[in-house]
């Protein structure tokens, strides 16, 4: 689905060259959920802006449902989740919802269609005519997934989308994503700095360290794919956390 | 003396009225009360002052002489209005307005022009343009096709500016949003940049708006046929004839208030989306 191989990107600055990404390989497999968790930095969402073709590598392969990500932009094979929700506030959530659609061409019958699906997807049905400044923080981003989700891409790239919001809001988007994903078997690729949160959603957890942004650890998770929330306090679930804790750790000795 | 005194019992009464009323809640009568009994109250004491002075009309006419001339002279400052406003004001502000806008999206899709003309537009829009106004008069006459170009050229820098301002005020985030669709420069621009730019573009016609009236009047002192604004404004001062002066003035006020209200009415229907717009 997406691959890596040998993934640099050196970002020229007047500090001199940052290292953001150094021999960076990884495989995301059809239908996973991968998380990327490590300190600021460290490269995560750079790795996942290489993906959607909105910063472009210096040196390595990369290849997005087999071709470049460029190619895979163009062909509109992802959706793209950003840190804040983004919505046009001249447009109605539906409209927003829309928007992708217009641009990409969907018939009028076939946009009211999948608005509706969507919204109905992220439990948003009957704020469709609603502007979004008359929303709060986590419904703008629960529509900001919707419009990610109303054309037919197969991957969903997130880049902490929940990072703005409060741990309540954010638990039940959590639970909300999960049921999401089993529904549309979408390949997710889903950054974070949050260590609970990326170990209740993801099958493969990914952590990094900066200078130079790198992998440190690949954690395949052995947790069960209906996860209720009290998942968390279960072993199994602490010793992922710890492992994951673990890696940040050392990532952060050689500094 | 008692022309005096009425001016002092309407200063007396129009302060004892508006301190009563502005103490109290502020509701949709009161908003409105307060300025006009304001308003009503300067021209009582200007009546009254210039009665019991008596102030030369040459110099200062009363409100109420201003008034019958003005109602003795409608279908001379119809015709004014007609030649200054509509003819000279609007299709200045049309033209230059219109023109500002499709330079703006040309200078924003070019960086050379970027680079070259909004330096030079920046330096024009700080130039008192109604120095150009003669030149101008010289080349395209006396009639209202030379005061339209003093408009159009009086308003064509501040769009400019503030339409280029307004096309790149979208975030990099929308930007980069916009190009995760794989959407084109039309697609972007239409549905992204062009939308966001609205405050900036309203905040340009706004502002337009009274250089507009401005430029139409002023650019008359310098010639035009026997009919404008400006022309009765410079003919009647000459005829020590000030309460037709006053009338022209009247006209403008009023002209220019109502067009400056319309595109703010516009603006408010367009951006209605903008926290300086927002009423929920």
């Amino acid at each position: 689905m997406i691959e890596a191989q040998n993934l640099d990107l050196t970002f020229q600055t007047n500090d001199g060259p940052v290292h953001a990404l150094k021999d960076v390989s990884l495989q995301i497999d059809k239908g996973e959920f991968v998380s990327f968790i490590g300190p600021s930095g460290c490269g995560k969402t750079t790795f996942l802006r290489c993906m959607a073709d909105l910063e472009h590598p210096t040196g390595g392969e990369i290849t997005v449902n087999g071709v470049s990500p460029e190619a895979a932009r163009k062909s509109r094979a992802y959706g793209y989740v950003f840190q804040a929700a983004g919505l046009y506030p001249w447009r109605t959530i539906g409209g927003n919802i829309r928007l992708p659609l217009e641009i990409m061409g969907y018939s009028k019958a076939d946009q009211s269609e999948r608005v509706a699906r969507v919204l109905e997807l992220v439990e948003l049905s009957g704020f469709e005519k609603k502007y979004p400044w008359q929303l709060s923080g986590g419904m703008q981003q629960r529509a900001s997934i919707a419009r990610a989700l109303a054309f037919d891409a197969d991957i969903l790239l997130m880049d902490e989308p929940f990072g703005a919001l409060d741990e309540i809001v954010r638990d039940h988007l959590n639970e909300q994503l999960l049921h999401l994903w089993a529904r549309t078997q979408k390949t997710i690729a889903f950054v974070t700095h949050s260590i609970p949160e990326a170990v209740y959603l993801s099958t493969k957890i990914v952590v990094m360290s900066p200078r130079p942004g790198r992998i440190t650890d690949v954690i395949e998770s052995p947790l069960p794919k209906e996860r209720p929330l009290d998942i968390r306090d279960s072993p199994e679930f602490l010793e992922v956390a710890h492992r994951v804790r673990e890696g940040l750790r050392a990532g952060h000795l050689d500094d | 003396m008692s022309w005096l005194a009425f001016a002092f019992g309407a200063w007396a009464l129009g302060w004892w009225l508006n301190a009563r009323l502005a103490a109290r809640p502020r509701t949709q009568g009161t908003r409105l009360a307060v300025p006009l009994i304001f308003g009503i109250t300067l021209i009582a004491i200007w009546e009254g002052l210039v009665r019991g002075l008596e102030i030369s009309p040459v110099l200062l006419p009363a409100p109420s002489m201003i008034a019958v001339r003005f109602v003795a002279s409608t279908d001379i400052l119809w015709e004014d209005f007609v030649q200054t406003v509509i003819k000279g004001a609007l299709s200045g502000y049309a033209i230059g307005c219109g023109s500002a806008f499709l330079m703006a999206i040309l200078v924003d899709r070019f960086d050379f022009l970027r680079r070259g003309l909004l330096p030079v537009g920046n330096f024009v829009a700080a130039l008192p343009v109604i120095g150009m106004a003669p030149i101008l008069v010289m080349w395209f006459g006396f009639d209202w096709q030379s005061k339209a170009a003093v408009v159009v050229v009086m308003v064509f820098f501040p769009m400019l500016v503030n339409t280029v301002q307004g096309l790149a005020d979208s975030s990099a985030m929308q930007r980069d949003l916009m190009r995760t669709y794989a959407a084109g420069y039309w697609a972007t621009l239409l549905k992204l940049r062009l939308p966001a730019a609205m405050p900036f573009i309203f905040n340009g016609l706004k502002i337009a708006s009274t250089l507009a009236l401005i430029g139409a009047i002023v650019a008359e002192f310098f010639g035009s046929p026997i009919r404008g604004m400006g022309f009765r404004i410079s003919t009647s001062v000459g005829q020590l004839a000030l309460d037709l002066v006053w009338a022209e003035i009247v006209v403008a006020a009023v002209a220019g208030s109502a067009f400056y209200g319309l595109v703010a009415l516009i603006e408010r229907a367009v951006t209605f989306w903008h926290p300086s717009q927002r009423h929920t």
